[in-house]
């Protein structure tokens, strides 16, 4: 396989520049950890286990007294940590599974043997997955405009009144909706589409040959057969649209009426506004149990994709 | 093939078509209304052609605030996270995927559980300690706790692992020393699955918001997408003209990147993630 590659040590060898002795076999595995567990224990690992402690502290400031679950019992029966994570619930379940059929539709399409120009149609649909949150948020906050955006003026033209997207309680979740699913459909087209070149050509043959629709063939070979990696990205959309935070922070600041408010805002706020520590840790756990427990649902209740 | 009529052809097209329109669309209108002059950003319908003003833009856009410095604090951040965080997770994931030592498996157990966990978590007592090292407003707050990327490393080992051993053992009995055999012949068969990692890195810190936005909170420390965030704060006269020219200038360095190394772009965002 690679003769050049073994010319090219054993001269580098001969040359001499290789001390052998620097590092033995059985020393290298931990020499060649030691750089990234160090940032790893000091910038992951005690952090974790820190804010574990100051959840069961009343920190705010520099002042902290151990107080139990106090802060627990007080996130749980916070009507506006409910209505938060009501909000992200609503979304989830509206944005997911539509960005998971059109993922699906976008990859099957770009898998599609007799297109054109696939690559220009790839690079479009990439295109939304480069801009980083903020950007978007930006750009999307003009195209929700009432009076001067693009999307009132297209429904005007179909005699459609002006939207309030941003101003309305179930518009604003709307229009964040809109938002994440341009954001985030390409992404997981993506993901489906490698998937998609691990599916034998052969089963499209088949039922060809039976004389099989392509709209069957859609929902009989090409979504059971990415049923893995729908999960995984079932998996990886929870646990993204759980952590929203970018795109109400800037398109509604969590108004109106805080339906926009989600569980990583309400973090934030006590965290970095008012600095009640020990509250948001708690609030912070709270959020982090429910994703584990929403993560491992989703592969039972899938049976694991049938992995 | 042939079996494939024209109707589901048309479909297929129609789809498709209408997908590159609402993709690439919002960010067409960023880049015409970059050039355009705060009244005729909101014409209706929306001009399709540049206008002259992206220079009187850019001049306002400088006024409002350091501009290039949050844009070179920006390439600055992303560029050392991104050479360190491959290095490192090459490295770290070299070691588990070719090596046998004790704590192996609850070590790399750790690191994979540490992937699930919301970044949340760990927020305050980041705060917290760089409070008490003196780091706010440094670049370093936001480097090196990114560096604890526990996706890298588990990205990197999913793909040494398809390097074939024989190799190693063949530079072993050549006499090569263990640092040489990872320098010499691991990286550069692996660069694929490096390049991949780059873009993911660059585009991922890039776009780092929310902790940038707690830690660097000076103007002249803070990075791009976050000044940007504080020219549309509400209750403010907003300069939409300036502010879309500050996001094309905030693009331009990630397709840069993108470009550069796109070949690998699919296999990177699906590879580590799902191959088993």
């Amino acid at each position: 396989m690679s003769q050049s590659v073994l010319t090219n040590i054993s001269s580098s060898v001969k040359k001499g520049i290789t001390p052998r002795s620097l590092v033995s076999k059985n020393m290298a595995p931990y020499v060649f950890l030691t750089p990234f567990v160090i940032v790893f224990v000091v910038f992951m690992v005690y952090p974790i286990l820190d804010s574990l402690y100051l959840s069961f502290t009343s920190a705010q400031g520099s002042t902290s007294d151990w107080i139990g679950l106090a802060n627990f019992k007080n996130v749980l029966t916070d009507g506006l940590f409910w209505k938060s994570l009501g909000n992200t619930a609503i979304i989830l379940v509206v944005q997911v599974p539509i960005m998971l059929f059109l993922g699906t539709l976008l990859a099957a399409s770009l898998n599609s043997k007799f297109v054109k120009a696939r690559v220009v149609f790839r690079l479009a649909v990439f295109l939304p997955v480069l801009i980083d949150l903020v950007t978007y948020s930006i750009v999307f906050s003009i195209i929700f405009n009432t009076q001067y955006g693009i999307l009132n003026y297209l429904l005007g033209l179909i005699h459609i009144a002006p939207v309030q997207w941003l101003q309305n309680a179930v518009w604003a979740k709307i229009a964040i909706i809109v938002a994440i699913t341009w954001r985030w459909t390409g992404y997981n087209a993506i993901i489906l589409l490698a998937g998609l070149q691990a599916v034998p050509e052969t089963l499209y043959e088949a039922a060809n040959v039976d004389g099989a629709s392509r709209v069957k063939q859609f929902f009989f070979i090409t979504i059971p057969m990415l049923k893995p990696i729908l999960l995984f990205c079932g998996i990886l959309s929870t646990i993204g649209t759980l952590q929203l935070f970018t795109e109400p922070f800037l398109l509604t600041n969590g108004g109106p009426n805080n339906a926009t408010e989600t569980p990583v805002m309400y973090i934030y706020q006590f965290a970095f506004q008012s600095f009640h520590f020990g509250y948001a840790s708690a609030a912070a756990y709270v959020l982090t149990i429910l994703i584990a427990i929403l993560s491992y649902v989703q592969i039972r209740v899938t049976k694991g994709g049938e992995l | 093939m042939s079996r494939t009529g024209i109707t589901p052809k048309i479909i297929t097209y129609l789809f498709l078509s209408l997908s590159l329109l609402v993709s690439v669309y919002p960010f067409y209108w960023m880049v015409i209304g970059s050039t355009l002059d705060g009244s005729t950003i909101f014409h209706l319908p929306p001009h399709l052609l540049p206008g002259g003003h992206f220079i009187q833009n850019l001049q306002g856009l400088e006024a409002a605030g350091p501009v290039w410095t949050t844009l070179w604090n920006s390439l600055f951040i992303a560029i050392v996270y991104t050479v360190a965080t491959l290095y490192l997770s090459a490295i770290a994931g070299y070691s588990f995927a070719k090596y046998e030592f004790k704590g192996k498996q609850i070590l790399f157990l750790v690191v994979l559980v540490t992937m699930m966990l919301p970044q949340q978590v760990t927020l305050i007592p980041l705060f917290k300690m760089m409070s008490v090292f003196g780091w706010q407003n440094q670049p370093q707050s936001v480097i090196l706790p990114s560096l604890a990327n526990a996706f890298g490393v588990f990205f990197m080992r999913q793909n040494m692992m398809n390097v074939p051993t024989d190799m190693i053992e063949a530079a072993r009995i050549d006499g090569c020393g263990e640092l040489s055999i990872f320098h010499r012949i691991i990286l550069p068969t692996t660069y694929p699955a490096l390049s991949a990692l780059a873009i993911l890195s660059f585009i991922q810190q890039w776009g780092n918001f929310m902790w940038p936005l707690v830690i660097l909170q000076n103007q002249s420390s803070t990075t791009l997408p976050v000044f940007l965030s504080m020219l549309v704060q509400p209750g403010q006269v907003i300069h939409y003209g300036q502010v879309l020219t500050g996001t094309v200038v905030g693009i331009i360095p990630i397709l840069v990147v993108f470009l550069v190394f796109q070949k690998y772009f699919v296999s990177g965002i699906y590879g580590g993630a799902v191959k088993g």
